[in-house]
């Protein structure tokens, strides 16, 4: 077959993706920093504003330009959405540009629309600070929720600034992700490096074995493995009923819809993640230099540490790397074996795309994960040779 | 036996146990009599089997589990077999960059996948349906396609496609006869992964699946925020006698792939 008739096999696959998963993600994405509500329910009062600067009275025309936008928008259902982002920024400002569209409607032909009619509805209607919110989300691009997902956010003067005591949660939330996701992938490093080394220490069948052990909770459901996590972690359960009966404590010990159980159940999940690299690395060191080693008088503690784990290394951090971007991307096990304090990005990506419905933050803090995932990636790439895709 | 030794073995068991015995031990509560999930059990009763497959929410859970898992394993390796016979031995940039598309879907967190999937199918009115359950899965599920095949397909020796093409089978016969049967064990263990990155699925499910599409891991999800039950490990049983064979089915194909390997040589 001619390379270039094959090549046209690619075709069906990567339009499928094209279609169905890049434009997807792109336009995902672009909401952290595309602004369309406010543009679209408030374009008259956008552009007498554009000659305003913060700081400076309010023009006078300002104002009958808004009150139509308000009404407009309000009919063509636009205005929700647009009082729902500039809620972010000055609190509670939704119910009353709701109210004021309805009292702007309802009022008599003659009215004068004027800053004073406004200030009577709710002052906050007739302050700069709200009209510099209006000016900032004028679009069609703005870094609002990129700095809103570092806790971030510009201040009447347009100037960046440390976003108000309520806001101030997602670095918290980006720090508890990478807490969490390090601690698992130090549990897995432990549990999994004598594992692996064991594999090559026995006979192939052995290791067959073995390795069936290891794969065979891979294989199996993550959510079977979570429902057996809360069956073993319960206050009633096994490991309870068993430490109790050892008179090792006098009291059921909380393990689970807390830290320890999110910590329990995510290694559990992602061990195999790490052994299997490992493994693979681990079986091409030749057992002889450990050997020359000893013969050259080192201890087997040295020989350990000054031989065979240099020659580890590279898988050491490969594997490492792996399960530290699986668990940066967790959301299952947290949300069904943690606390509300255990929850970690993906729980908030989803939170705000499905009930909130912030989109905006929800794909910036999106963006936040998968650049930390893709730089990560990266770097586990180069390590491992190119061979960080490859399956077990 | 040195102490540091015995430390070790006894280390490496104790994580084998870790591994494996909390599967072990949801198996025997889905056979008791009574309905809490305690040790001892009160006596043994399959009344938890009976309701789970008595009908009702559990059956059709399983059955939009296997067909949606089926149609997308269907797709994927139609779509990555093709994808891999036109990625095979190409070494230029463009056709390394179309590979970092292929693979992607392995390397993007899955909850990005599942909103960008919500938001994109949401309008087309495919959300709340089995296809856009379905097209959300396939693109999961085709990078476990494709890298298995591309690397069959580097392996495989370029000399028995030309040695057919000069005994004069026509590039379709050569294909069939010759290069099919060849990467034919990675396109089922392909096609294996494939499924249980369907059927393991829950995000995607969550987000997309109506109430008509609910999958089995997500019916389980509800019943874990729920409460616990026993019903629930009796599900989690069948679960675990499901990747259990599959994944003996998988150890099979790969022995054959490694035997068929070693004959090759």
């Amino acid at each position: 077959m001619l390379t270039r008739q094959r090549s046209a096999l690619l075709l069906p696959l990567i339009g499928f993706l094209l279609v169905f998963f890049v434009a997807p993600l792109v336009w995902l994405l672009s909401l952290a920093i595309r602004e369309a509500e406010v543009p679209r329910a408030l374009p008259r009062t956008l552009a007498v504003l554009q000659s305003w600067q913060p700081g400076q009275d309010l023009p006078a025309n300002l104002f009958p330009g808004f009150a139509q936008d308000l009404t407009e928008a309000r009919a063509a259902s636009t205005l929700a959405d647009a009082a729902r982002r500039l809620n972010y920024e000055v609190n509670g400002v939704r119910s009353t540009l709701m109210r004021a569209a309805r009292e702007v409607s309802s009022a008599p032909a003659d009215t004068a629309f004027t800053q004073a009619f406004f200030a009577t509805v709710d002052p906050a209607l007739a302050s700069p600070e709200f009209f510099a919110a209006v000016q900032r989300a004028n679009g069609p691009f703005s870094t609002y929720y990129l700095l809103a997902a570092f806790d971030l956010a510009r201040n009447a003067k347009g100037e960046i600034e440390l976003a108000t005591e309520a806001n101030r949660i997602y670095i918290d939330v980006l720090l508890r992700t990478l807490g969490i996701s390090a601690s698992v992938t130090v549990l897995c490093l432990l549990l999994g490096f004598p594992v692996a080394m064991l594999l090559t220490q026995v006979t192939e069948k052995t290791a067959d074995w073995l390795m069936i052990l290891v794969l065979l909770p891979f294989w199996t459901s993550l959510l079977v493995r979570t429902a057996a996590w809360v069956v073993v972690l319960q206050k009633e359960g096994m490991v309870n009923s068993l430490l109790m009966h050892l008179g090792l404590i006098s009291e059921p010990l909380t393990l689970i819809y807390n830290r320890t159980g999110v910590l329990i159940a995510m290694t559990h999940v992602l061990l195999p993640f790490m052994i299997l690299p490992l493994y693979s690395v681990l079986k091409g060191i030749p057992p002889h230099y450990m050997r020359a080693a000893a013969s050259l008088g080192a201890r087997p503690v040295t020989a350990f540490f000054r031989v065979y784990l240099p020659m580890a290394a590279p898988a050491i951090v490969a594997g490492s790397l792996m399960v530290f971007i699986l668990a940066m991307g967790y959301y299952i096990t947290p949300a069904l074996v943690g606390g509300g304090s255990d929850q970690m990005l993906s729980y908030f990506v989803a939170t705000y795309t499905t009930d909130t419905g912030n989109w905006g933050l929800a794909s910036a803090l999106g963006l936040m994960m998968l650049a930390t995932t893709v730089g990560l990636y990266a770097v586990a790439h180069k390590v491992s040779g190119g061979r960080a895709l490859s399956m077990g | 036996m040195k102490p540091w030794r015995l430390l070790y073995w006894s280390l490496c068991a104790g994580v084998l146990v870790f591994l494996l015995a909390p599967i072990a031990a949801i198996i025997p509560l889905s056979f008791s009599s009574g309905s809490f999930l305690t040790y001892p059990l009160p006596g043994l009763s399959l009344r938890w089997y009976e309701e789970v497959l008595g009908g009702g929410k559990w059956l059709t859970a399983l059955g939009n589990s296997l067909y949606v898992g089926a149609v997308a394993t269907f797709a994927s390796v139609i779509l990555g077999t093709l994808a891999s016979l036109g990625l095979m031995r190409h070494k230029a940039w463009w056709s390394e960059a179309l590979k970092l598309v292929v693979l992607s879907p392995m390397i993007v967190p899955v909850i990005l996948i599942a909103v960008a999937s919500y938001f994109f199918l949401a309008p087309l009115s495919l959300t709340s349906t089995y296809s856009g359950l379905i097209i959300a899965h396939t693109v999961i599920a085709v990078p476990f396609v494709v890298v298995p095949v591309l690397t069959a397909l580097e392996i495989l020796d370029p000399n028995l496609a030309r040695a057919a093409a000069a005994c004069g089978a026509t590039p379709g016969v050569g294909f069939l006869r010759v290069t099919l049967p060849g990467i034919m064990p990675a396109m089922a263990s392909g096609a294996l992964f494939a499924f249980a990155a369907s059927f393991d699925d829950v995000v995607i499910a969550l987000l997309i699946a109506g109430p008509d599409q609910r999958t089995l891991p997500r019916e389980m999800f509800s019943g874990l925020r729920d409460s616990m039950t026993p019903a629930l490990t009796a599900v989690a049983t069948i679960m675990i006698v499901f990747s259990t064979t599959l994944f003996l089915l998988m150890q099979v194909l790969q022995r054959r792939a490694r035997k068929n390997s070693q004959i090759a040589r």
